[in-house]
């Protein structure tokens, strides 16, 4: 009965989406007030139905209902409580349903917490979300559908996939899709405005915060999919330029241009086509991204259980969602007034080359995941891109940008003279060329060219951004200022700083990891030792140790550092009992500085096992700068600015707003 | 006058330096693709000698054999029509094994064997490769298609 409630309630909230789509626009358009009010009480109808939805199907993952087809496909009585709700995004269509009930509390937080838009634009941007909802919701309803009966109804489910069955991959989907999901808003915002033929400083204020927000999530979510296949999948790797990998971070790339993008056109009124154009593309890669995902026309490592007509479904939405916009920018981009003249030297100028340089990659990225599409169409061959194709790209073009990122930062608006730029950062300048020059040594650098480069420009990162930090507290009471900051306006300030130092965190991280890590596949019998990296791992046998859905066999490691005991490790092999599927469960001992990593292969008799010992010096650090680039984004997204600048920017009606610059 | 020739030598340099980027882009990549070939394409020698290449199929049954060194695995991979040696020092995928699908980046040795860098993983059972699943079925082969038929079926229905 209640997988039937769940059905019903998905189909009560494609009726409010249709609904939704309609009646706030037009009333937009006709100036009908009444129906422009719809759009508040809609957007909450359909989150609450959604959430019921959602609601029914987690009931039925708890109480084991293997009627249900997905449940018997994704779960097991015997799977811990805890993956029993993170099972409900464990397949296509639970994820599925995720994704468009977050769509709707995307939508149902709009309409909540931007109680100060003109109601123009609220229902304009609620009907843009609405219509994305519609696609979704019919996507889910005619071709995955959770709620589908199975008869007979079988003795025991299934059960999740074993990888699935990790804290780490619980939450992953759900912030990946929050990203994905969150800059459909940013997306409706601009629909809403090419549709109003308004794109104005007020319109780039209203969608930046939630366009902070989205890359928030998104930025934890593919750091969390990075630490997962790190730890998880036992390879030792963090990143693999998988295309379900790419598939995530183009949305990323682009919605960190959108995001610099937006704060030239609050603060100056200019790039504003552009910004539009980045909007749209940032929500149609997240859909690119489902398609790939979805569709099994690429191959992947992470791969799950692919289907190609849900495929052909999402491409023709994709098609929709591109064409329709791109006509609607066709049509209403040229009267948007250029605003904002700006030097050589501004703000603008290092912004727009960041923008440059982060569509540059998403181009890249993008050609590289495409490519053996691109190839199999024009029948070249079946193809894969190696990753040291895009670790090439990579490398060309981040140095670039982190020099830009220390100068940007410190760079006024509109004009400025470089005699300031040079006075505020040359110390800084001058402690990374040192920085160049003492990793040179080969003792420290060990002959690899990219360990100076990589080193200096983190330190350029952090040490320009103490200089702009410096340059903000001087003549000002030190301290006391930084609180008052961060009381008032200047969060999204430190909020960038963070954010910035983030990336240099991160770039020792990759730097460091990627030169200095070492790996080594051995066989050990019980009693043999290994060295790795200065470290030996002692093998002392492996044991049955019985789980509550497995059986594993557990090593047993010593390691050690000259004569002094490190650390005692116990990876893990797993038979799970539903299925069988084998799974290597790693063992790490993470550090600041290093992680020492074992791994099991396989049993090769007379108790030896191949197996895989791994050093992996600084690689925190990457998952570290992620977390602080998400917590810069955090800081700025509390600015206060955002809540009074709506209040104030909702008074001056009509187009005037447009003309400031 | 003057500004739009400014504007002129921009357009050019700008259209220069993504020229430039997109060449060199495109000349990496080169140097970074691998074909994919079945068993039959490398049996009918269409493969390349001298460069690394991706092969796939099924792992055959009874095939899979270690090594005195405990760490370098043998197997035959086919698509029913052919089948080529494969070997690979390491530590194999979990979802390895006989009977699945398989994709092994790496070259052809003069012996004939095919010596793999890489063997893909997968993450689920029922998901197979798609350029696996395409040998498979250019194979004519009744056996085959019925197999692998079925669990491409049942991974359908896993949906």
């Amino acid at each position: 009965m209640i997988p039937e409630l769940g059905h019903f309630a998905l189909i009560l909230a494609l009726t409010i989406a249709i609904v939704q789509a309609a009646f706030p626009l037009a009333g937009s358009l006709v100036g009908n007030r009444q129906w422009m009010a719809m759009a508040r009480p809609l957007a909450y109808g359909q989150f609450t139905f959604l959430l019921i939805a959602f609601a029914c199907l987690v009931q039925a993952f708890l109480t084991d209902d293997f009627s249900v087809l997905y449940v018997a496909q994704h779960s097991n009585s015997l799977l811990p409580e805890i993956y029993k709700v993170s099972a409900v995004w464990g397949g296509h269509e639970g994820s599925l349903l995720l994704w468009v009930l977050f769509m709707a509390a995307w939508g149902g937080l709009v309409a909540l917490l931007s109680k100060d838009l003109p109601a123009t634009v609220m229902a304009r941007v609620i009907s843009v979300q609405g219509m994305i909802a519609i696609g979704f919701l019919l996507f889910t309803l005619l071709t995955s559908s959770p709620f589908e009966r199975l008869f007979p109804v079988p003795a025991d489910g299934r059960d999740l996939n074993p990888l699935l069955q990790d804290p780490g991959l619980a939450i992953h989907p759900p912030m990946l899709y929050m990203g994905y999901v969150g800059f459909s808003v940013a997306f409706s915002f601009a629909i809403a405005a090419l549709i109003g033929g308004r794109l104005d400083a007020a319109w780039a204020r209203w969608s930046r915060p939630w366009t902070t927000a989205a890359w928030v999530f998104l930025t934890i979510g593919i750091a969390l999919g990075s630490w997962w296949a790190y730890y998880e999948l036992g390879w030792g790797g963090w990143w693999f330029w998988d295309p379900v990998e790419n598939a995530s971070l183009l949305p990323w790339l682009v919605g960190t241009a959108l995001m610099h993008s937006l704060a030239v056109t609050e603060k100056r009124g200019a790039f504003k086509s552009w910004t539009v154009l980045l909007a749209i593309f940032a929500f149609s890669l997240s859909l690119l991204g489902t398609f790939l995902v979805r569709s099994g026309v690429l191959t992947s490592v992470h791969a799950f259980a692919t289907d190609p007509e849900r495929g052909l479904f999402i491409l023709i939405f994709l098609c929709i969602v591109i064409g329709g916009s791109l006509a609607l920018y066709a049509w209403r981009a040229p009267e948007v007034s250029e605003g904002g003249r700006f030097d050589l030297l501004s703000r603008e100028s290092a912004l727009l080359g960041n923008n440059l340089l982060f569509v540059a990659f998403t181009v890249l990225v993008l050609f590289g995941t495409l490519a053996p599409l691109i190839y199999e169409a024009f029948d070249w061959g079946k193809i894969s891109v190696g990753f040291p194709w895009f670790n090439k790209m990579f490398l060309a073009l981040a140095p670039f940008l982190a020099l830009l990122v220390g100068f940007g930062a410190a760079t006024r608006w509109k004009h400025d003279e470089p005699m300031r730029l040079v006075k505020l950062l040359w110390v800084a300048f001058a402690l990374s060329i040192a920085v160049l020059a003492i990793t040179s040594l080969p003792t420290f650098s060990g002959g690899h060219l990219w360990v100076p480069i990589g080193l200096a420009l983190s330190a350029w990162l952090l040490f320009s951004h103490i200089a702009i930090v410096r340059e903000r507290l001087k003549n000002k009471q030190g301290w006391r200022t930084v609180v008052a900051d961060m009381r008032g306006s200047g969060r999204s300030f430190y909020g960038m700083v963070v954010a910035h130092v983030g990336v240099a965190v991160f770039a020792v991280g990759v730097t460091m990891v990627s030169n200095f890590e070492g790996e080594k596949d051995v066989r050990m019998s019980p009693g043999d030792s290994h060295e790795l990296a200065g470290y030996r791992f002692e093998f002392l046998g492996a044991q049955k140790a019985p789980g509550p859905n497995y059986q594993a066999d557990r090593g047993h490691f010593i390691v050690y550092k000259g004569d002094r005991k490190v650390t005692e490790l116990f990876p893990e092999k797993r038979a799970y009992l539903a299925g069988g599927m084998p799974m290597t469960e790693a063992a790490i001992d993470a550090g600041l500085f290093r992680d020492i990593y074992v791994s099991l292969g396989e049993a090769v008799g007379g108790g030896d096992w191949a197996l895989r010992l791994y050093y992996k010096p600084y690689v925190r650090w990457i998952w570290l700068g992620s977390i602080f680039m998400a917590l810069g984004g955090i800081l700025a997204l509390t600015d206060p600015r955002y809540r009074t600048a709506r209040v104030r920017a909702s008074a001056p009606a009509g187009s005037a707003v447009g003309a400031r610059a | 006058m003057k500004a739009r020739q400014k504007r002129l030598v921009f357009v050019g340099l700008a259209i220069a330096g993504v020229g430039a980027a997109a060449s060199m882009a495109l000349s990496a990549l080169q140097s970074n693709l691998s074909y994919f070939f079945s068993p039959t394409q490398v049996a009918a020698n269409e493969h390349p000698t001298d460069a690394v290449f991706r092969v796939g199929g099924l792992v055959v049954e009874d095939t899979l054999k270690r090594q005195e060194d405990g760490l370098t695995v043998r197997f035959d991979v086919t698509d029913n029509a052919a089948t080529v040696p494969v070997s690979y020092t390491g530590i194999l995928p979990d979802l390895f094994g006989e009977g699945q699908g398989v994709v092994a980046k790496g070259r052809i040795g003069q012996d004939g064997m095919f010596y793999a860098e890489e063997v893909l993983a997968k993450h689920d059972e029922s998901y197979m490769p798609p350029e696996v699943a395409d040998t498979l079925q250019t194979a004519h082969v009744e056996g085959v298609i019925e197999s692998t038929g079925e669990s491409v079926k049942s991974g359908a229905a896993a949906q």
